[in-house]
């Protein structure tokens, strides 16, 4: 009973990385009806940044907003320099321009910090196990992950719902002519949300950053899972996203973790623990075929264009 | 259309007559290395044309195609490993196993469109790169080298160089003409039609979903098949070969040739491996050469130029390498 709390919570802080990186990732689907492969770069960049900052600053804290600050600068520039030529063209042109530009991010990653990875130390006051629950410990720093998640997938609620740069986005997304007739500068617009996508794949990054390595092609794997996500989600549903986000997350860590177990009560020992691994690495991957196969569009479709 | 002399067939021509001369090359050159990358080219650039058949012909945008370069590659390993080395089990195993996986994900993947459709097919290669991941019985993460290429019962010795590069050129050639015959076809116009607006050519009464099933099924096998070359010319298969980069660049293949003709992918294929190959000594020689020092650093970062480049031809080169010759000879 005890792992299970600890593994769902672990199940919940991959459910919201997941979704800091997906939400960019269908925002520029849903608006810009982009396919970017290169998010993931994104992702890495953040991470990169965060440690490269930390070590000069010595501040944790201090280098989490200089690296989200750097990544949005970073993202926005990728849009004006070469992604924004890509709107409105085919999707596989998207796919392997921006193929092209992880092989480009990745080479420049190594160029500029050495082929080694990196560490990203935290400080030690989120060193520590707290009790949640009495007798259950949990590491501090992966509650402040689920806690900052919560909080910017709210504070992106509200942006989008509540406020007019959020109306705007909206509008966007369901006819983009129309909010360009109405005299809204749509080219600033696509760069500031491409800017904002960017910075949250890079702030999943770089609080990923202290519990994995920082290293090339750390945002390759994930971003497959991200796509998993925003697929299942229904692409341009924020929230689709989350909640695919959180299934995801939680039916990966559980079946990792379980799986092997249950097959157990099914299978011989030896039989189970090779087939354990690889069903639950494949579980995802069930779960999004089953989803397409019952409902082609994702659980939440996005409103008819 | 009419004249035979354009720029483009005159450079098809030379390619198919340069690849066909490839070992001779590499006899007057000494350079034995020559065959093993154009080996290689060939196996792969028959994978990038059966991907062009249901990506360029179908518009079915398939993002793990590398998934039957890795079942065709581990039919023959594990076949190997148990001892079982003639061609005439492993091939036809090799090649049904790619049938029935693009039989059953084809089902499932073409009830979706778009996005969907290449993220699906992405899922199912993903779950077979796991599968791969996992056998530890035969590797596993670091793969499995096989001792034995197939035997063809003494009439074709794979393990003579030059043998395996004219029948891997045979092989591709044949799928050539498959493909070309196929687009060409009447089943072809229905899969082309297809792509171009699906409503209406079952509103004509084509049941397309059943064309689209056969076109994936076919254009999984043909992959196989340059999955069990690929297994053969290596001695060694692993998970990287599933990988999804690697379907990745496949893609990038058929899309820099060019996905309006069938023999596109093959320029594509010899082009991004060549670069891939010489784009380390170009970078090391010209920034030699600039900078006045030795520059064997820089070759590693030949990406940070394939990267741009890739961007570059999806900006302004639509139609890949053939749609600028075709161009090319119009003007």
């Amino acid at each position: 009973m005890l792992l299970f709390i600890e593994q769902s919570l672990n199940g919940l802080q991959l459910g919201l990385l997941l979704f800091l990186l997906a939400a960019g990732l269908t925002l520029v689907f849903g608006i810009m009806d982009l396919v970017n492969l290169a998010h993931g770069s994104l992702y890495m960049l953040g991470a990169y940044f965060a440690a490269t900052f930390a070590a000069l600053t010595g501040s944790f804290v201090g280098a989490i907003f200089l690296a989200l600050f750097a990544t949005l600068l970073v993202g926005m520039a990728v849009e004006l320099i070469a992604l924004r030529r890509l709107y409105g063209r085919d999707h596989l042109d998207h796919v392997l321009g921006t193929f092209g530009l992880i092989l480009f991010s990745n080479e420049m990653v190594r160029l500029i910090w050495g082929p080694a990875g990196m560490n990203l130390p935290l400080p030690p006051w989120l060193n520590v196990p707290l009790q949640i629950l009495p007798g259950v410990y949990y590491p501090s720093y992966r509650l402040l992950i689920i806690a900052v998640a919560l909080f910017v997938a709210v504070l992106l609620y509200l942006v989008v719902m509540r406020t007019r740069i959020g109306m705007l986005i909206r509008a966007g997304a369901s006819n983009r002519e129309m909010i360009g007739a109405l005299g809204i500068n749509i080219k600033l617009l696509y760069t500031f949300v491409f800017g904002i996508g960017a910075a949250l794949a890079g702030l999943a990054g770089m609080m990923q950053a202290p519990i994995l390595t920082v290293q090339i092609g750390m945002g390759e794997n994930i971003l497959i899972l991200a796509f998993v996500v925003i697929i299942i989600g229904g692409i341009g549903s924020i929230r689709g996203a989350f909640v695919a986000a959180i299934l995801v997350g939680l039916i990966d860590t559980v079946g990792r973790a379980f799986l092997p177990d249950v097959l157990k009560l099914f299978l011989s020992n030896s039989a189970a623990s090779t087939a354990g691994p690889a069903l639950s690495s494949m579980l995802i991957y069930l779960v999004m075929a089953v989803i397409l196969v019952m409902r082609p569009e994702g659980l939440f479709p996005a409103a008819s264009k | 259309m009419s004249r035979l002399f354009t720029v483009r067939n005159v450079v098809v021509v030379a390619l198919l007559i340069f690849l066909a001369l490839v070992p001779f090359f590499a006899v007057l050159t000494g350079n034995a290395f020559l065959t093993t990358l154009f080996t290689r080219i060939v196996i792969l650039a028959i994978a990038a044309v059966s991907l062009n058949l249901i990506m360029g012909f179908g518009g079915m945008v398939s993002f793990g195609h590398a998934a039957y370069l890795g079942i065709g590659g581990y039919a023959v390993g594990i076949l190997a490993y148990e001892k079982v080395t003639s061609a005439f089990i492993q091939w036809p195993v090799a090649l049904v196993a790619c049938a029935i996986f693009a039989l059953i994900t084809g089902a499932l993947s073409l009830r979706t469109r778009g996005v969907y459709f290449i993220m699906i097919t992405l899922a199912f290669a993903q779950m077979i790169y796991y599968v791969g991941v996992s056998l530890d019985r035969y590797g596993a993460d670091d793969g499995l080298t096989i001792y034995t290429r197939s035997q063809f019962a003494g009439l074709i010795n794979l393990s003579n160089r030059t043998v395996f590069y004219y029948f891997c050129f045979a092989c591709l050639m044949g799928t050539i003409y498959l493909v070309w015959r196929m687009v060409n076809s009447r089943f072809g116009m229905v899969i082309q039609g297809a792509r171009s607006n699906d409503r209406r050519m079952r509103s004509i009464g084509f049941p397309t979903y059943r064309y689209r099933l056969v076109c994936f099924v076919i254009a999984g096998v043909l992959c196989g098949l340059s999955g069990v070359l690929l297994a053969n010319q290596a001695d060694f298969i692993s998970p990287a070969t599933m990988h999804w980069t690697r379907s990745g660049d496949l893609i990038v293949m058929a899309v820099l040739g060019g996905m309006g003709s069938v023999i596109g992918p093959v320029m594509g294929a010899v082009a991004l491996l060549v670069l891939e190959e010489t784009l380390p000594h170009i970078i090391g020689a010209v920034g030699g050469f600039v900078t006045g020092k030795s520059m064997v650093a820089a070759k590693e970062y030949w990406a940070l130029i394939l990267g741009p480049m890739l961007l570059l031809v999806v900006l302004f080169a639509r139609g890949g390498i053939d749609g600028l010759l075709r161009r090319f000879g119009r003007d």
